[in-house]
Parts: C-alpha cells; structure tokens; sequence
C-alpha cells in the first residue's frame, strides 16, 4: 500500500489546516480585488479515486475554466482555480467592467480573458504565500494557465505525479464564494501535491511519518 | 440501422472490452490516450485509458497494468483473443495525447501526451496491430466513443464538436 492511502486522522486535520490558511488568504485577496464581502467553505480534504476527482467537479465532460500551476520548490505540486463557465464570464465582467464578456462570443474578448488569468494567478499567488509562510516550506508558482475544456482533460494532468506511486489523489478543496448574491461565484481551489511534498509539509509542521 | 445498446464506461486507467450492440466510451481524454482494438467481424473491441508511457515509470510494486501503456495494451490485446478475436484481424483507433497545458517547464510529466501517443504506437506495433485511425495531439480535451459493430470512433471536443473516425 501507498503511504497515501494510509494517512491518519490527525494528518488529514493538518492538511484541512494547509487548505484553510491557503484560501483564507485567498479569499481576503479576492475580497479586496472586488470591493466586496467573501465566503470561504471550511476545506475538505479527500482521498478519491482518480474518476471520483472529476466527479467532484461535475464529471469528466463537465466543461470547466481553471487556472492551473505547478508549485515549483521544496513540496512540488499542482494547484487548480477551477470555475464553472457561467461564473467565470460573471467574474470576468465584474473585474473589468465588460457587460458583454462571454465564452460564446468569439473571438473571445482578450482583456476579459486575461483578467480571469490575472485573477487566478492572485488569487493562486496569495494561497501560496500563505501556505509557503505556514509550512516554512519554500514554494513558487509557475506561469499560471488558463484553460475553458472538460474537466477530465484538465484535472487528470494534476495526477499525473501522483500516478506514478499511487491510484489514489489527496485533494484539499476549499469553495470561495461571494457573500450573500443570489448568483454568487463558487471558485474552487484544489491542492495536489506531489508524493513526496506529502512527507515535507508533515515533518516541517512537527508531524513524524506514522 | 444500427442498433444502440448499453454504453460501457471506461474510466481513468481502465479497460473494458465490449461486443455489439454495446459501444464503448470515455470521456474528457487530455494527455492519456484512448486505445481502441477490435476485430470488426467478431464486432468485439476493447478500449483502453492509457495515462502514462511505460510501465518502469511506477514507483510501486503493485503495478496498476491499466495505467500505462505497454501493460494496458498487452492486457487488452491478451484480454480479446481470450473473447474469441483473431490475432490477425486485430485493428487499432487511438486518441487523445493532447498537450492541455503551454506553459514551458522542465516537468516531464506534462509534456506527458506525446510520449503516451507515442508509446501506445510502439506497443501497437510490437503485436503487429495496424492504426486504421487517429486523432492525437493537439491541446484540447476529448471524449471517445466505439461503436464495435462498424468500427467508427466518434472524437468529441468542445470547440471543434463531433468528428468521426
């Protein structure tokens, strides 16, 4: 068995932590860029299998807009914004003000587009930092990458790492989203680390292998 | 007229083997490759989600054979000749193998597509099994379907909608 597989409560709870200081920090950071109140879900953190992970975001044909980067330095990792089309126009068209901005529309319009990316790379940025302060564990982003596609196409490249040692991803997912509209936006925010970051994040935060 | 039956659903690394009416199908291909081999005659296929090149890449000793492509397709090739396919009337269709991301990086494993693509042509080639199609590469996603009793392979994608292969 995987060491993965077999990860105690007590380590779960300290990964739900990771996710929490993450997107707390990520959530301030999107309450500023919008002038508006944000609400954060309390992380979850699961163990699925690779199916279920596109199951979570509405199965593997679901189209979806994600920011994706790789979290390059001491603990490795993948790290997706992920959105659903509709409330990624919405987002786009707050941030810009382009009444207009819509996926449907081509060609799509480049500024709203490269806002959404902007947005992402904060808002990814901040939940890193966080997170790198946290651990006291050394993490960069890469260039981010947006992406509007099927959600298997685009969640299956984070588990690639995880792949090689194991049929299992740890996600740690948390939901943002704004407070109190009716249509408001849900940003998920997905963690994969890589097998050994696993190892790093536990021993820099006191926690021994079992 | 064809006659439609159940859809077999071929997860991430997984493997299926279907006869008609049934079809077979997977959905949202990125870098894994969908590997379809079929004896029309016998209208028997299998397919397969191929996620990574080559088997020594595992760093476990319970190897998962469905993951990578050498071990999936020797599997799905021994798995349809015990069904009754011929060997010599084996025909492959693959596809997928896109690149989702553009961003340069030294990470391998995300230029992991065109080495999926390629290695699943190596090990089709080792058995001897001709690619009658494909459609590979590119940077978007796809969702595949097989239908045994024509060998036609339907290749979704969002923006460019239904092709046929």
């Amino acid at each position: 068995m995987s060491f993965l597989e077999n990860l105690s409560h007590y380590q779960l709870d300290i990964l739900k932590e990771v996710g929490n200081i993450g997107s707390g920090n990520a959530a301030t950071s999107l309450s500023k860029l919008l002038n508006r109140k944000v609400d954060m879900t309390t992380p979850s953190v699961k163990v699925v299998g690779f199916d279920e992970v596109m199951n979570l975001v509405g199965g593997p044909e679901k189209l979806i807009v994600s920011v994706f980067l790789r979290i390059q330095g001491e603990a490795p990792g993948s790290m997706y914004f992920v959105l659903d089309p509709n409330e990624a126009e919405q987002f786009a068209r707050q941030v810009t003000g382009l009444k207009e901005f819509s996926f449907e529309q081509y060609p799509i319009d480049e500024v709203g587009l490269s806002a959404l990316h902007e947005v992402g790379n904060i808002l990814a940025g901040s939940y890193l930092s966080a997170l790198s302060d946290f651990t006291n564990i050394n993490m960069q982003p890469s260039v981010p990458s947006l992406n509007m596609d099927m959600a298997g196409a685009i969640l299956s490249e984070g588990l690639m790492e995880l792949s090689v040692e194991s049929d299992y991803a740890i996600i740690i997912d948390t939901t943002i989203s704004e407070e109190g509209e009716k249509s408001s936006l849900n940003g998920h925010f997905f963690l994969l680390p890589d097998p050994d970051s696993f190892r790093k994040i536990f021993r820099s935060l006191g926690v021994e292998d079992q | 007229m064809n006659i439609i039956g159940n859809v077999v659903k071929v997860g991430i690394a997984d493997l299926k083997i279907t006869r008609a009416p049934e079809i077979l199908r997977t959905s949202g291909l990125g870098s894994c490759v969908g590997v379809v081999v079929y004896d029309l005659s016998q209208r028997l296929a299998g397919m397969s989600h191929v996620m990574l090149p080559d088997s020594q890449l595992s760093k476990r000793e319970d190897l998962n054979v469905l993951k990578y492509a050498d071990t999936a397709i020797d599997l799905l090739v021994e798995s349809l000749i015990k069904d009754g396919a011929r060997t010599y009337a084996l025909k492959a269709k693959i596809a997928g193998g896109a690149q989702m991301f553009s961003f340069s990086t030294s990470n391998d494993l995300l230029r992991v597509g065109s080495r999926n693509i390629e290695a699943v042509k190596q090990r089709l080639s080792l058995h001897r099994i001709p690619i009658q199609a494909e459609d590979v590469g590119g940077n978007s996603g796809r969702t595949i379907e097989f239908f045994p009793d024509t060998g036609i392979l339907k290749v979704r994608t969002v923006n460019m909608g239904e092709t046929e292969l």
